[in-house]
């Protein structure tokens, strides 16, 4: 499904993905540099005492010439990536509307245009993309999805593989660690997106039958023609609101799950879901939220602060305050019992298919780390 | 449910509006003067775009000496082979950090504590 570039919007794609990796890898360092030699002894300085929090020392930062240099590189990399991804999308999109609708198997795809956009998702564009996940441009749209398939590699400069899913890599072999002989009939995947990481797991357990759902019909129509052309035949993509799933009855998923989503919710909305994820497992099944790592103590606050950069720079709102959400009083509030919670660390297995690995220096670049956290469960029996 | 929405009937498309459309959420301005910023901005898209030309040059360079000549779908079919891609990746990290020298300058000065001024450099020579 993925749009066609040509030699100069591919060439595009490479100059962004290049910025990208040298302000993580030759500017960033700077960054920290400045803290620790000149924002950090200043505060102490004036105010007698070391910053108390991450927004104290983001506040500081925010003085340093260094830091504004890369903040304001780092967003006009941001923007300039959109524009190039639409500009690849925008001109082919009716024959991508056209693949689409040709490609998504007969009853793959569900949509229902009772679902209505949480108010989370159009206060801002998420990660500065015009339209967000939901816009619809066109009839049967698939811009959106297209576009963020297209050019997600220049963000996560083949940290994630080159179908972006690691993460669902990452699950599928924590899973089989823990529960070797898991055999889940039904498997549910919350706020999927183009389902990049939904894909490996349905693949992995062929004999489930997985339901993806998103919010977004885009996301949904691409997802579903895409996961055709790649040949995963057990999904069906039902566009449907995860805090909010009357349609299924109770315990009627083995397995039910998400990847990267939670960050893009709301404190409502995340006690819902996790509402939503007590009612429909299954006795004896699984809960698994994949997410980053939590602010704990032992970040340092010139962590914290760098991590929120894409919660206040990169419109991803919820960000700040997923992370430092506890998780786990969560689900015990939706009724899960602690004894019976997971946590687990889990890394993307990034299968590069062996093109050159983008990114094979070791550079820190908060918040796209492929290292994430697990939240969830093991339901008894 | 419905398979999907029924399609009305369409307006084309405005498609060099809406690729540089503004994203929903007021921009955040880092430097104190948002005039700097947009200069920041044009020039770091003026960058691209010299990258992207400069690529199809060499594009066309590397298809002229193996091939002798050279069309427009020659350019457009054209895939580096993983030695060339790497020479071109590593083309790319010596353009910016020739564009952004100054920042790779002003980050070393952060380790060299305060560093004498030519000028009070030349006034202490004239006294010793
Ligand atoms: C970062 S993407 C998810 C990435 C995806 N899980 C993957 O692995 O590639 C977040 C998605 O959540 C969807 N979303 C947001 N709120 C939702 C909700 N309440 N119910 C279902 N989907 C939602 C958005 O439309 C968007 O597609």
């Amino acid at each position: 499904m993925l749009p066609e570039t040509t030699h100069d919007q591919a060439e595009r794609y490479n100059f962004l993905s290049h910025l990208n990796r040298h302000l993580a890898a030759r500017v960033l360092p700077g960054v920290e540099r400045a803290y620790r030699n000149e924002v950090a002894p200043r505060f102490q300085a004036r105010r007698g005492r070391e910053p108390a929090d991450r927004h104290e020392a983001r506040r500081a930062l925010e003085g340093h010439s260094l830091y504004r240099t890369w903040s304001a590189l780092r967003r006009n990399t941001m923007e300039m990536r959109q524009q190039a991804g639409l500009s690849v999308v925008l001109p082919q999109l009716p024959a991508l509307v056209e693949r689409a609708r040709r490609t998504v198997p007969a009853g793959k795809l569900q949509l229902n245009d009772a679902v209505r956009t949480p108010r989370y998702l159009t206060a801002v564009d998420h990660h500065c993309m015009p339209g967000s996940y939901y816009a619809e441009r066109v009839a049967r749209d698939v811009s959106g999805a297209a576009n963020y398939d297209s050019g997600l590699f220049v963000t996560t400069g083949g940290l994630l593989g080159r179908f972006a899913d690691g993460g669902g890599h990452g699950m599928v072999a924590f899973v089989r660690k823990l529960r070797p002989g898991f055999a889940p009939r039904r498997i549910l995947d919350l706020g999927c997106g183009l389902g990049h990481n939904v894909l490996p797991v349905a693949a992995a357990f062929p004999d489930a039958r997985v339901t993806a759902v998103d919010v977004a019909a885009p996301m949904l129509r691409y997802g579903a023609a895409r996961a055709a052309s790649l040949g995963v035949g057990n999904v069906e993509f039902v566009q449907a609101d995860a805090t909010d799933l009357g349609q299924f009855e109770d315990a009627s998923f083995d397995w039910v799950q998400s990847i990267m989503f939670l960050h893009e919710t709301s404190l409502a909305a995340l006690r819902r879901i996790m509402g939503e994820s007590r009612r429909l497992v299954a006795p004896g099944g699984l809960v698994t939220h994949v997410e980053q790592p939590r602010y704990g103590v032992a970040m340092p606050f010139f962590e914290q602060a760098m991590r929120d950069w894409d919660a206040l720079y990169n419109n991803e709102p919820f960000w700040t305050k997923l992370h430092e959400i506890d998780l786990d009083g969560l689900l015990v509030a939706a009724g899960f019992d602690r004894e019976c919670l997971i946590h687990a660390g889990v890394y993307a297995i990034a299968d590069n298919g062996g093109f050159p690995d983008a990114e094979s220096e070791d550079v820190e670049d908060y918040g796209r780390k492929p290292a994430w956290r697990i939240s969830g469960a093991q339901v008894p029996a | 449910m419905s398979e999907d929405r029924t399609s009305e009937a369409q307006e084309p498309l405005d498609v060099l509006r809406l690729t540089g459309a503004k994203a929903r959420g007021k921009r955040p301005y880092f430097f104190d003067d948002p005039d700097v910023e947009r200069v920041l901005a044009i020039t770091m898209a003026v960058a691209g775009e010299l990258a992207v030309l400069r690529q199809r040059l060499d594009t066309i360079e590397e298809l002229l000496e193996t091939r002798g000549a050279v069309t427009r779908a020659d350019i457009e079919a054209f895939e580096p082979d993983p030695a060339h891609a790497e020479r071109r990746g590593r083309w790319y990290q010596e353009y910016l950090a020739r564009i952004l020298r100054i920042v790779q300058q002003e980050s070393e000065a952060l380790d060299r504590g305060d560093e004498p001024t030519s000028e009070e450099a030349g006034a202490r020579l004239g006294k010793e």
